[in-house]
């Protein structure tokens, strides 16, 4: 998807009146003055704050790069964001793993009531992040949720959620709860616009249904593959939610540099620190941008054959 | 996953110049063969299924009891008592009534900012798949850019640049980020591309019609499955969405039912911990009723409207 396929050809003036040579921006206008307000400017703006720095003694001034030095060799940054790379690296395949089983399944045309099964695994999606965070924060809870039933049932304290080594399988798992419908939605609808015909000839060929997954299925879902896993990446470098909600169940195991933009959030509103805040912001929007770039560059290489 | 807003679903396959498809029209014939149902598979669904549901479940069965019997009836089946009704009540009556201005923040922040967001991007995708004009691949780079940049890279530096202006604490605060989604607008252009046919765009201006005319009597009619996909994941993130509010605003008056229960489910903590844990659950459920209801009304719509995305006849 690049911005070539769609230049703008010079039309032929036969076809084309003369009227309306920039009647398109009446219509672009309205949005691109929202998307420079409430995006551009505040990218800007965050470039600015991160040249400068608040000190007691002298006030603002400009320091240059002095911030993101500060924050290459911040162990505090690195360990929040070693911690969402490796979230990522674990839960993004594991979720479009399931996701994309369940879109095939769907698919296939062998399965029961097959409408309702979509819609049933794709409502998690619309319940919020917060909701879903405090339902599996009660399920997680030794007080009153499941686990702790399940440990006394068994007689020893078999599921953990809560501790270090467990809180990220824990976050991990409502993350994967709340998107695994979503994801499957965007393959489900990806596979329906597959033309019969390949099937068709498939089948004539004697294809099995893994072969007709192999050699059909699959290539038609690159391009929402390559899409829904740069999505997943953008929303765990953003990880906030929750693990913010579940630091109150467990205090000393999630702590306020748990995860870069946790970090952001505590510098800016606990310390204070808004010049450093926004410097966490950039360096996080430039990696997170620069990996997905490279997700979609090496997802669609051979796409244009 | 935490995101401020988590963008819409992508139109799939939707590249412009590339080999035109056509959707299968009928029901879910899958492989486009008569394909035997068969249990096992039917069974994989169920797995998924009860995966997705046992916290909404949970979340049902909880909301019948009261505090001492959540803390002491077993999770996933029914307690003692049967509270629902009172725990409704109690929802609506705690704080003086706080979760309804909470409920009625949260409808006022997604009817102006999901309905701006989604008229902004409706306009603006129809103008840059059906007119050419000076800087139109300019504005095309800048959309697919910002697509890219996660929403809350943004949140803060948003949240220091009004706190200059004197807009922090307002409901502006929530209602002017809302308003740009920068993906809603890709999915509007490539719908459009596909789902006005130019001619009668032309035919129009013949008939001496007027631009904006034509926009609002053609162009929506053809757009609408696309708009309404837009307007329903735009109603979802803004009805989701937590991390802006939370920096935001200062006033409990003016928050979201989102930041709202989180702070009703914080006050277990601390010293004069006063846990309405019954109160959380109830309110919970209460809070996703209404966007599960709109899924379900438009789920036609978005259905379509997905598919539709990569569909070139």
């Amino acid at each position: 998807m690049t911005a070539s396929d769609t230049a703008p050809t010079p039309a032929p003036v036969a076809r084309r009146r003369k009227r309306g040579k920039q009647t398109g921006w009446l219509f672009v206008a309205p949005f691109m003055v929202v998307l420079v307000a409430m995006l551009i400017v505040p990218i800007g703006y965050a470039l600015y704050l991160s040249l400068f720095r608040d000190q007691l003694i002298g006030g603002n001034h400009f320091v240059g790069l002095a911030n993101y030095v500060q924050l290459v060799q911040d162990s505090k940054f690195w360990s929040g964001f070693v911690r969402v790379l490796v979230f990522l690296v674990i839960q993004v395949p594991i979720m479009l793993v399931l996701a994309l089983i369940a879109a095939l399944a769907l698919d296939s045309a062998r399965v029961h009531a097959a409408g309702f099964f979509r819609i049933a695994i794709f409502l998690p999606y619309a319940v919020p992040g917060v909701v879903a965070a405090l339902i599996w924060g009660f399920i997680y809870g030794p007080q009153f949720g499941l686990t702790g039933s399940f440990n006394s049932a068994i007689g020893i304290d078999l599921l953990q959620p809560f501790t270090p080594t467990w809180i990220l399988t824990s976050i991990g798992n409502i993350v994967t709860w709340e998107f695994l419908g979503y994801n499957m939605i965007i393959f489900f609808a990806a596979l329906r616009v597959v033309p019969t015909d390949l099937y068709e000839a498939a089948a004539l060929d004697g294809a099995g249904s893994l072969r007709t997954i192999l050699s059909i299925k699959l290539p038609a879902l690159r391009g929402s593959i390559v899409i829904a896993t740069i999505f997943s990446i953008i929303g765990s470098f953003q990880l906030f939610n929750e693990p913010n909600l579940l630091k109150s169940l467990a205090p000393n195991v999630i702590g306020t540099f748990f995860t870069p933009n946790m970090y952001a959030y505590n510098l800016s509103f606990a310390g204070q620190q808004f010049n450093y805040s926004a410097t966490v912001a950039i360096v996080m929007g430039i990696i997170t941008a620069v990996i997905a770039y490279v997700v979609q560059v090496r997802g669609t290489r051979s796409e244009n054959r | 996953m935490s995101t401020l807003t988590r963008p819409v679903v992508p139109a799939p396959g939707a590249r412009p110049g590339r080999t035109p498809r056509r959707i299968r029209p009928g029901k879910n014939d899958g492989s486009g063969l008569r394909e035997k149902k068969s249990l096992p598979m039917t069974a994989i669904m169920v797995v998924f299924l009860v995966y997705s549901f046992a916290p909404l479940f949970y979340l049902i069965v909880n909301s019948t009891k009261s505090q001492d019997d959540l803390l002491s009836t077993f999770g996933l089946w029914f307690g003692n008592g049967f509270d629902l009704f009172a725990n409704i009540r109690d929802v609506f009556t705690y704080n003086g009534g706080i979760f309804l201005q909470w409920f009625g923040n949260t409808l006022l922040y997604v009817v102006v900012g999901a309905g701006g967001a989604t008229f902004l991007a409706t306009i603006a995708g129809y103008g840059l798949a059906k007119f050419r004009f000076v800087g139109r691949r300019a504005v095309f780079a800048v959309v697919l850019g910002s697509i890219a940049i996660p929403g809350t890279a943004l949140a803060v530096p948003t949240f220091l640049l009004f706190s200059k202006l004197g807009l922090t604490n307002t409901p502006w605060a929530i209602i002017l980020p809302s308003l740009i989604s920068p993906f809603g607008m890709y999915l509007v252009w490539t719908y459009a591309v596909d789902a006005i046919p130019t001619e009668l765009l032309e035919a129009a201006r013949m008939d001496g019609a007027s631009e904006l005319r034509i926009f609002f009597t053609i162009a929506v009619k053809l757009l609408t499955p696309g708009i309404v996909t837009v307007l329903l994941f735009s109603v979802v993130a803004v009805w989701n969405n937590y991390f802006l509010p939370l920096i935001m605003l200062s006033d409990p008056r003016l928050y979201p039912l989102t930041v709202g229960l989180n702070q009703w489910s914080q006050q277990a903590q601390g010293v004069a911990a006063h846990p309405i844990y019954n109160l959380v659950v109830t309110g919970a459920l209460i809070t996703i009723i209404p966007i599960v209801v709109v899924f379900l009304l438009l789920q036609r719509y978005w259905q379509s409207g997905l598919g539709a995305g990569g569909v070139k006849e």
